[in-house]
């Protein structure tokens, strides 16, 4: 096989883990990262969906403890490197030690998009262990190419073999994303990667788009399973990659099984572009808050759209899933207020 | 009391200014402490300067300063950073100098001012943990002693990113780290986890805290919502600016926490606005750790007092 043009990162088992609100069991590892390993994925990223520690009330508690997924992971993989995520502030450096102990040997460290001075301890760590490192820029719509430039810079100069940006609430359109990969191409010395969600039904052409201007390492999931409207589908990506006479190094068709028959089932719910994940997208919301969302919506008898436009115009970031509660109950206060004045 | 507060920077300013400020933390009484001075390292800090603008006298020779002064200092204030704690701490004890430590250096007992403030008077070191831990601690104690057991409690902090420094930047395992154990030690939570989050937004946000306590089964809900109401006032006293955003809610689970699995959960959510004093009123974190400073020395002081009264 000739040598892939770019390298695909699939995260159906930790991006993944979102949709299906970190239920992952043991033998769902298995048959994804066997399914992956055999079509040919180079690395497969597994983790909390909000990385290593996210279990928490926050964020979710996984069904099964995620050191032990990973374990099985690594046992497993024949071909693929295991990858993880670690958010600062979540996640802790003793985490990145005890995957490195499991065969974890990627790890991805992130954080928001202006915030990358957080990381040098973590990324330090990464390479002390002797893992490739992944400097991860997420709610890259929310900084300007000059600002994720500066912000690349530093994780580059704690040591950061690759960069990354994440458009974590679908927000970009190919043009957003066409100039930020074309800025860090040009300033960096270290290779680029590109994240896309799929909120605005723009994840694979963003993608393509982020190759053709220099990046070359590229994010999917299986059937597109992942937070918000959900990701970059892996098995679209590898087909519309062989199509614009791109090698991936992937079969697409063995993709395609495995989304199919693996991961679809496992979906709650079809992973389609309704009005809240379109929001997400339109307003620049964190994927990660829909569940979440739709959860206190339930609860407390208030829109789920409204939920997400107020955290959009508070300006939430990654990681802030308690303001969901915070805004679900104003929301509800101020109904409660406008039927008093009505009676 | 004579007391000097090492480090001219934003904190060591803000808590120069509320002790200048002639009352107590609960701004009820005059304050038992009296500054001598604002030590700092760099001569032309916009903190020194601040100080001898006030008439304070603001030294620039570090720890060194406070050393060669020790017959006139009783207690020290340090807002520098973990390392240079560590690295002069013992010589504070030596000259008899009692340190309020504001840093995460962890070298004494760790005192959150609404829960264990009068714990440990007699130690020569007091750690006060995090911004985090000082806000949440007391409400995990608050909901602790509402029910039989608390088998896990979490807590979310969220500050504005301008307001947290390089130390917590450089080292933010230790703040998460930090609070978590004071969760399980101070609030008597079984298991723990605390989380940080900064947000860049403009203008920036008032520092947020989120609690979330797993309830057991059979666990009186009232009583819970009523303690956390009763902390609140109790914190209030010191930080004025510390309050409920929403009153505390209950939400039914079931939850599977690192504690075992449990019915419902408590969320506590919390603001704490600045006095902006030095600092402005979004950094909340800050003026959280100052006021509570204050109210830690003041203690010690009372304490002191009346020992050498029934001496």
């Amino acid at each position: 096989m000739t040598t892939p043009d770019y390298r695909l990162i699939d995260s159906t088992l930790r991006d993944g883990s979102h949709a299906i609100s970190h239920q992952y069991y043991a033998e769902d590892v298995v048959r994804i990262v066997k399914g992956l390993d055999a079509a040919g994925v180079q690395v497969i990223e597994i983790a909390h969906g909000d990385g290593l520690g996210g279990s928490s009330f926050n964020y979710g508690f996984s069904a099964v403890p995620e050191k032990e997924l990973i374990a099985r992971a690594c046992e497993v993989t024949t071909n693929a490197k295991i990858a993880c995520l670690l958010l600062p502030g979540i996640g802790l450096a003793d985490d990145l030690r005890e995957v490195n102990e499991l065969g974890v040997s990627v790890a991805r460290i992130a954080v928001h998009c202006t915030e990358a001075d957080v990381t040098e301890q973590h990324i330090k760590v990464a390479k002390s262990l002797g893992m490739e490192a992944i400097g991860f820029l997420m709610m890259a719509h929310m900084n300007s190419p000059e600002g994720l430039v500066e912000q690349a810079l530093l994780m580059q100069s704690y040591g950061a073999d690759t960069i990354y940006i994440a458009d974590s609430a679908g927000a970009m359109i190919t043009e957003d994303v066409r100039r930020r990969v074309n800025a860090l191409v040009e300033a960096l010395e270290v290779p680029v990667g590109v994240h896309a969600h799929n909120n605005l039904a723009m994840a694979v052409s963003n993608s393509i788009a982020a190759y053709q201007e220099g990046a070359r390492n590229l994010d999917g999931t299986s059937a597109g399973l992942g937070a918000g409207a959900g990701n970059c589908p892996t098995e679209i990506l590898a087909a519309v990659s062989t199509k614009y006479g791109i090698e991936t190094g992937v079969d697409p068709l063995a993709l395609m099984d495995l989304a199919e028959e693996v991961v679809r089932p496992l979906m709650p719910r079809q992973q389609v572009i309704d009005p809240p994940g379109l929001i997400l997208g339109y307003a620049g919301v964190y994927g990660s808050f829909l569940l979440h969302a739709e959860r206190a919506a339930e609860r407390y008898n208030v829109s789920q759209a409204e939920i997400l436009l107020e955290l959009g115009r508070r300006q939430a970031v990654g990681g802030q899933e308690d303001m969901i509660i915070d805004v679900a109950l104003e929301l509800a206060r101020k109904h409660a207020e406008a039927e008093e004045t009505q009676a | 009391m004579r007391c000097v507060i090492l480090g001219s920077g934003n904190i060591g300013t803000d808590l120069m200014i509320k002790l200048l400020k002639g009352t107590d933390a609960s701004g009820s009484g005059a304050t038992p402490l009296e500054l001598v001075a604002l030590v700092g390292i760099d001569p032309d800090s916009d903190g020194l300067a601040r100080a001898k603008s006030l008439g304070i006298d603001g030294p620039h020779e570090g720890p060194q300063w406070i050393l060669d002064h020790a017959d006139d200092i009783d207690m020290m204030f340090d807002a520098t950073s973990a390392y240079v704690h560590a690295r002069h701490y013992k010589e504070y004890e030596e000259a008899n100098i009692v340190a309020v430590d504001l840093t995460p250096a962890a070298r004494g007992p760790r005192v959150i001012a609404a829960v264990n403030l009068t714990e440990h008077l007699d130690s020569p070191n007091i750690n006060m943990v995090t911004c985090g831990g000082q806000a949440t601690t007391p409400m995990v104690f608050a909901i602790n002693r509402a029910i039989d057991r608390l088998p896990y409690a979490e807590m979310v902090s969220t500050v504005a990113s301008k307001s947290a420094g390089p130390g917590t930047r450089q080292n933010i395992d230790e703040f998460t780290k930090t609070t978590s154990m004071a969760l399980r030690e101070i609030g008597g939570a079984e298991t723990s986890k605390a989380i940080i989050i900064l947000n860049p937004a403009e203008p920036p946000i008032m520092m947020r805290n989120t609690v979330f306590a797993a309830l057991p089964e059979g666990s009186d809900h009232d009583a819970v919502i009523e303690s956390v109401f009763a902390m609140e006032k109790d914190v209030q006293q010191y930080v004025p600016g510390y309050r409920l955003k929403n009153p505390p809610v209950i939400e039914e689970g079931p939850f599977n926490t690192p504690g075992g699995v449990v019915p419902h959960r408590a969320v506590v959510l919390l603001e704490v606005k600045g006095a902006g004093d030095y600092l402005p009123p979004y950094a909340g974190n800050l003026d959280i750790m100052t006021a509570a400073a204050q109210r830690i020395g003041e203690a010690i002081a009372y304490h002191r007092a009346d020992q050498k009264a029934g001496a």
